[in-house]
């Protein structure tokens, strides 16, 4: 089943949750709403779900407007981070309880009941559990018994909310391939909140990307990964380095350095900043004369397969990282303290919002 | 055991240190110790056993005569009376004012947190003569009570509403920082399942809390029993009529009919016992329940 929201709005007191959010969600996908902390991207969740009430706005299931629907009637369903097991009941107990409660004539009999919660232990690869309380799992069995009780219902749209997040981060690695899999098997529309990029990039079909209740971008992840759409999801998606500058007609001047920016072909002289990805820059050592920025080694990191350099720029003493593989490192053999020429292969180039010179987001990244 | 040529050489075991950083020389604990048991027995445990002492000190004759007697049999079954009322009544608003409390935000929530607090914080002689200034004869509703034949004060009635406003923080003080803590993840969970809010109480909020409540229940049921201060004021004292135990243990001990008097008080005694050893029980089993804690401790983002 779609789901679609149109046009969400959602206040608390003062605070913006959402910001007139209109989206699509087709059948069949797995998408990840991705954002820092308080963007909003539970909220919308809840809403779709029907815990929560927007103030304005329409949510669709399957092109039928439900936003008047209650939580009972949407039939979806709901995992959530800290698990909310009923902590009285048994394993199977819970997984069965969304069949137990149903009206007397949709109620299934008790072994039909039994089967179909057998059969769901079996697919979360837990059957042996089903006399355990909750208090007695681990947490990540905890969250796929969560799952296996959203799923006995037969819910239409599967909404999973931080599924991962108070998993430690071995056994969060192991269940987000898990669940995945488990996707491709069932194939129910599903939408995961996350703030940890890694995650929506790995798990995800398509993410969108959400900062202050609004949509920043919406992409699958290589699309929102290879060109971010704005210096919030450069800064938000991976490690980035930040140069300020100027561009026009296509040129971007660092210090004295000129770089290229075919993003910005039209400016005139405006200030600007450019965002170059670690593993993104050529390296070399300097010689008078050649292009690049001249920095001064600080540090290398060179254990496992990338090597990891800290760089001091000569002209203003801001940091740049770079990634390079760790035997070019070693074949190149630069010690620290030596000065380098770095020039990134590929920069892509925002204009600064007027006014203030760097925008809130652009921060953002800088503290990445 | 002459196999190994070569020990390892373990340190000498460390003179095992004895005072943690909190804790005190010896001479302090055992003095601590001593004042809290020697304080415990000269005032709970010699009045206790001197209840049960005077109270069959004239043989058991006397004490179950004592308690056959008419106005004490009376008394008895007017306080099961009242706490029979009062407690089942603070069991419903205690659930529902914490529900309110721990599972919304409102207006004035603030205020009936505070207000639930009221009985514990005002003298049970006011809180009686609240309900006199009420419903007695020159009370706000006295006439009208009067026109319509409905007698409160000096009655049952008037009885039942001073326990009921006595004992009605328990349930609730219980309950609230029990729900609060519990957040509602787990009502949240059951309505998307399809629950409805009834079926969602019934099997949800109500096993989750049910140690809590009623720990909240003994709690209050010991209360209305033995409550002295706010019934005495709007009782009336009529023997056989309006008269609870503590209230006839007060009249027999007047009369100087010790033996009577402390044969009745046995009773609270063994109530006060009995609710001690429910309360130790309720805390063993939700101590119990919870020995198995979260592997994770829930992370508030």
């Amino acid at each position: 089943m779609s789901i679609e929201v149109r046009n969400i709005s959602k206040r608390f007191g003062s605070f913006v949750a959402l910001d007139n959010v209109s989206l699509e969600f087709p059948t069949g996908e797995l998408v990840a709403l991705l954002g820092p902390s308080g963007c909003g991207k539970t909220t919308l969740l809840r809403i779709i779900a029907g815990l929560e009430t927007a103030d304005s706005g329409e949510v669709h299931f399957h092109g039928e407007d439900a936003s008047d629907r209650d939580v009972r009637e949407r039939k979806v369903g709901f995992v959530f981070q800290h698990y909310a097991l009923f902590r009285h009941m048994t394993v199977f107990e819970n997984i069965a309880f969304g069949l137990r409660v149903k009206p007397r004539r949709e109620r299934p009999s008790k072994e039909a009941i039994r089967d179909k919660v057998m059969s769901l232990l079996k697919l979360v690869q837990l059957d042996w559990l089903a006399d355990r309380y909750p208090s007695q799992l681990s947490g990540g069995q905890r969250q796929r018994i969560a799952l296996a009780r959203a799923l006995a219902v037969e819910p239409k749209v599967l909404l999973l909310d931080e599924p991962f997040g108070a998993l430690d981060a071995k056994v969060r690695k192991e269940l987000r391939r898990w669940l995945r899999r488990l996707h491709d098997e069932i194939h129910v529309t599903s939408i995961f909140v996350t703030h940890d990029q890694e995650e929506a990039l790995e798990v995800a079909d398509r993410v969108v990307l959400m900062n202050h209740g609004r949509i920043e971008q919406l992409g699958t992840p290589e699309e929102v990964y290879e060109s971010p759409a704005s210096p919030f999801v450069f800064g938000f998606l991976g490690h980035v380095n930040l140069f300020h500058g100027r561009v026009h007609d296509g040129v971007m001047n660092v210090g004295d350095v000129a770089l290229d920016a075919p993003d910005q072909a039209d400016a005139k002289n405006a200030p600007a900043v450019g965002y170059a990805r670690p593993h993104e820059f050529d390296v070399d050592r300097y010689s008078p004369g050649q292009p690049g920025i001249r920095v001064k080694l600080l540090r290398a990191l060179a254990v496992g397969p990338v090597a990891r350099l800290e760089l001091e720029r000569d002209d203003n003493a801001e940091m740049i990282e770079v990634e390079m593989p760790t035997a070019l490192y070693r074949e190149l053999k630069f010690a620290e303290g030596e000065t380098l020429l770095v020039k990134p292969k590929r920069m892509q180039v925002f204009l600064k919002p007027d006014g203030v010179g760097a925008s809130s987001t652009v921060s953002y990244g800088e503290a990445i | 055991m002459s196999a190994t040529t070569t020990r390892p050489a373990s340190p000498a075991p460390a003179v095992a240190l004895k005072r943690t950083a909190t804790g005190e020389h010896p001479a302090i604990k055992w003095l601590l110790i001593g004042v809290s048991v020697v304080f415990m027995v000269l005032f709970l445990i010699i009045p206790l056993v001197a209840v049960f002492f005077e109270a069959l000190k004239k043989g058991v004759d006397v004490y179950f005569a004592a308690l056959a007697e008419p106005d004490a049999l009376a008394a008895i079954k007017l306080t099961l009376l009242v706490a029979g009322i009062a407690v089942p009544v603070n069991l419903v608003f205690g659930v529902a004012a914490s529900w309110a409390i721990a599972k919304f935000d409102f207006r004035g929530k603030s205020l009936l947190i505070t207000l639930i607090d009221l009985p514990f914080s005002v003298s049970p002689i006011v809180a009686g003569l609240i309900y006199v200034l009420l419903f007695g004869a020159q009370g706000w509703f006295g006439p009208w009570l009067q026109a319509n034949d409905v007698k409160v004060i000096f009655a049952v009635p008037g009885i039942v509403l001073a326990t009921i406003f006595v004992t009605f923080p328990f349930v609730a003080r219980e309950l609230i920082p029990l729900m609060e803590t519990q957040g509602n993840e787990e009502e949240e969970a059951a309505l998307v399942l399809g629950a409805t809010g009834w079926q969602t109480f019934w099997k949800v909020t109500l096993p989750n809390i049910k140690w809590g409540l009623l720990y909240g229940v003994i709690l209050c049921n010991a209360r209305a029993m033995g409550e002295f201060g706010a019934v005495s004021v709007v009782s009336g004292h009529i023997r056989g009529q309006t008269n609870t135990m503590p209230l006839h243990v007060e009249i027999l001990y007047n009369e100087y009919q010790f033996a009577a008097a402390f044969a009745v008080a046995s009773l609270l005694a063994l109530l006060a016992l009995v609710t001690l050893g429910l309360k130790s029980f309720i805390e063993w089993k939700t101590r119990h329940e919870h020995a198995v804690l979260p592997l994770e401790a829930p992370r508030q983002t």
